[in-house]
């Protein structure tokens, strides 16, 4: 029972941070039919971003949870700078051309952000200052460790707030008809590349936070740490029925769970082939995921 | 002069470059030690001094002022175009063949090194180009076949001592057979769900062949693989050899890449070929048209996987070691980019785009460390310049340009 409490806590916990990366590809997909692979460098830069703007505020001696938060906000908004760069420079020259040329360049894009990110922060690993939030709780049997907490706390905060921007503002109503219909919200006055820069950019500020959570959480970071990521996000964002923002959350939460109890109670060796398997089967037995987005024959 | 275009164009350069400053001094300049600028700056300049002479070559050329040099340059090339397609085809064929035989006894071992992995990734690119450049089924986990023929052959080899060519249609049979596993559930899906599903295949494979330490030892890799054998003419009578050296190993691979140009080349003209075509340019139409879609895809998958098997079978030979290092996604990655490159469908495109990705980096080496950073850009921008590739194929239809 103990062991099962602390897998959950374990699993909830990578399960948020997979739900944030996967509404990045949720929301690109569902606006523009793109599978956005540079997403997962995206991911990778954030935690990048964190451990530098981190480790030189430590150095200067603020105190830990003011590095924490002035750290998560500048990082969020290089991130959604740069996906901004990576969408006007190769994305949107392409919205006219054939799908397979646009994933090809995202494909490209992906290995050019890993590489530029190994070549200014070097192949190794990365590590964050380990001074930053330490200690713990126990729950039932189950140790909580407060950095747990706070990942969990910015995860739902964050997601709280997508929620609002997305169903409660205007800007929120124009990227929903943008994603329904481009013409038709064309013609009542979006303007969709706007729109769509400004999805990318959610995403990716999304996808930041997510880095630098993980970040903190295993102590470092990696430049290849975006590609097994990010395929498994991917898989979050199909397994909740891809377009769909409540179900890449849900998504997210189950592909972290199902991994942590796979590791825990079947092999720890094969835990990052489960979150494939899982991405195979839905497609194969139920396309349109847990939440039943639309999918016409294009997509499947 | 300053046309509204041009001072459009420069405005948006001058923002285009305080972004990427805002972009790459912090990853460069903010270290736990203090701020520095002078290294990031000093890269900053490089790049936007080298943005702002090709705007200013693309500028004039669009006027006009570079017309003088360019179209007696133009004129000239096409001359030249019109002389070379007046010689027949057979005589650049037999040329070339010629240059290929004699190219090991004119050069050292560095370059035959290089020759045979251009040669392994020409096998490989054009196992691909079946997948993506006919059927247009973007395939992510490409190398995973060539992971099956390489393990295959390197098992066999180490367990029972079978030999290379006993085991070369062994290793093609396993990766078709591995083909039709990963194809059949995935062949369904259209487009991109394929491209992030076969990536997710291509690292299962590679994840078990790392696990699975009874049968394929790990990371560790699998030592003592064989290489070919023949029997040789000499003193008198057959003798028994091991084709070790790199000229011998070259003359193997060359056969290889030889069969599979003519043998894609000869399924390209088939009848199996046009279906390809069809499937990739409008399935529903082709389906109409009675092509079986679901058994052409499997065919094709399994075919490119046949051509995958047996390269990864030389490479094991080749090596005489394997270890799931090989057959990681950024091999796939690459040997797709070979194709894009060349361009899709297209036989002396991905011959080009092997010797472009390959032995372009050779002579370069100082700058291996840039190497892949380079490919992913070219790739990104290829798409924005030239989609077709640089030696587009001629049957390429109108439809596949166009949104599907």
């Amino acid at each position: 029972m103990e062991v099962f409490l602390q897998q959950l806590v374990n699993g909830i916990t990578l399960g948020g941070v997979y739900a944030l990366v996967a509404l990045g590809y949720t929301m690109v997909y569902g606006i523009i039919q793109l599978i956005n692979f540079a997403h997962g460098e995206i991911f990778a830069a954030g935690g990048y971003m964190g451990v530098i703007l981190i480790s030189w505020m430590v150095a200067q001696g603020y105190p830990p949870f003011v590095c924490l938060g002035v750290a998560l906000a500048l990082a969020m908004g290089y991130c959604a700078l740069l996906a901004m760069a990576v969408e006007k420079l190769v994305y949107k020259p392409l919205r006219s051309s054939s799908r397979l040329s646009v994933l090809l360049s995202a494909l490209g894009m992906s290995i050019f952000l890993q590489n530029g990110l190994m070549l200014t922060q070097g192949v190794y690993d990365r590590a964050y200052p380990g001074e930053m939030v330490q200690g713990g709780f126990e729950i039932g049997g189950a140790m909580v460790s407060y950095m747990q907490v706070v990942i969990v706390g910015v995860t739902v905060f964050l997601l709280v707030a997508l929620n609002g921007l997305v169903f409660r503002t205007r800007i929120g109503k124009a990227m929903r008809a943008t994603a329904q219909d481009k013409t038709m919200s064309a013609l009542v006055g979006i303007n969709a590349s706007r729109i769509i820069s400004l999805t990318f950019a959610i995403g990716a500020a999304l996808a930041c936070a997510a880095g630098i959570m993980v970040g903190m959480y295993y102590g470092s970071v990696r430049y290849d740490m975006g590609f097994v990521l990010g395929v498994k996000a991917f898989s979050a964002a199909v397994l909740g029925g891809i377009g769909n923002i409540t179900g890449a959350m849900l998504g997210g939460l189950v592909i972290g769970i199902i991994e942590v109890f796979a590791a825990g109670y079947i092999s720890s060796e094969y835990k990052d082939v489960f979150a494939f398997i899982i991405l195979i089967a839905v497609l194969y037995f139920r396309p349109t995921g847990i939440m039943g987005e639309n999918v016409d024959d294009t997509r499947v | 002069m300053t046309t509204p275009a041009s001072r459009k164009l420069w405005l948006g350069y001058g923002l285009a470059m305080i972004w990427l400053f805002v972009l790459l001094w912090p990853l460069m300049g903010i270290k736990p030690e203090g701020l520095e600028f002078a290294e990031s700056f000093a890269v900053w300049a490089r790049v936007a001094a080298a943005a702002a002479i090709l705007l200013a070559f693309w500028q004039a050329k669009q006027h006009g002022f570079l017309d003088a040099a360019l179209l007696p340059a133009q004129a000239a090339s096409a001359l030249l175009a019109r002389a070379a397609g007046r010689v027949p085809t057979w005589i650049w064929l037999a040329l070339l063949a010629a240059a290929m035989v004699v190219f090991p006894f004119l050069t050292e071992r560095y370059a035959h090194d290089v020759a045979i992995s251009v040669l392994v990734y020409i096998c490989l690119g054009l196992g691909l180009n079946v997948v993506v450049g006919l059927a247009g089924l973007l395939d992510l986990g490409y190398i995973a076949f060539y992971g099956v023929g390489a393990y295959t052959y390197a098992l066999l080899s180490v367990h029972y001592g079978l030999s290379f060519w006993l085991c070369l249609p062994i290793s093609g049979a396993f990766s078709a057979l591995a083909g039709c596993i990963i194809g059949y559930p995935t062949l369904r899906m259209r487009g991109d769900y394929l491209a992030i599903v076969t990536l997710g295949f291509g690292e299962i494979v590679r994840i078990v062949l790392n696990n699975w330490m009874k049968l394929t030892n790990g990371p560790n890799g699998i030592l003592g693989i064989k290489t070919p054998d023949a029997y040789w003419w000499k003193d008198g009578a057959f003798t028994h050899i091991w084709l070790s050296s790199l000229e011998q190993l070259y003359f193997v691979v060359l056969g290889l890449a030889v069969s599979t140009v003519v043998a894609v080349y000869r399924l390209n003209h088939s009848r199996i070929g046009r279906a390809f075509e069809a499937v990739r340019e409008d399935q529903t139409a082709a389906e109409l048209m009675g092509v079986n879609t679901l058994g052409i895809k499997l065919l094709a998958y399994a075919l490119g996987a046949v051509l995958g098997g047996l390269a990864g079978a030389f490479f094991a030979a080749r090596m005489r070691f394997v270890s799931p290092e090989s057959f990681t996604f950024i091999e796939s990655a690459m040997v797709l980019a070979m194709v894009v490159l060349g361009g899709m469908g297209s036989i002396p495109g991905v011959v080009l785009g092997a010797l472009a990705l390959v032995a372009l980096p050779e002579a370069f080496r100082g700058f291996e460390l840039y190497r892949m950073f380079v490919f992913g850009g070219v790739m990104a921008v290829m798409m924005l310049f030239r989609p077709k590739g640089l030696w587009p194929a001629k049957r390429m239809g109108a439809r596949s340009e166009e949104r599907d």
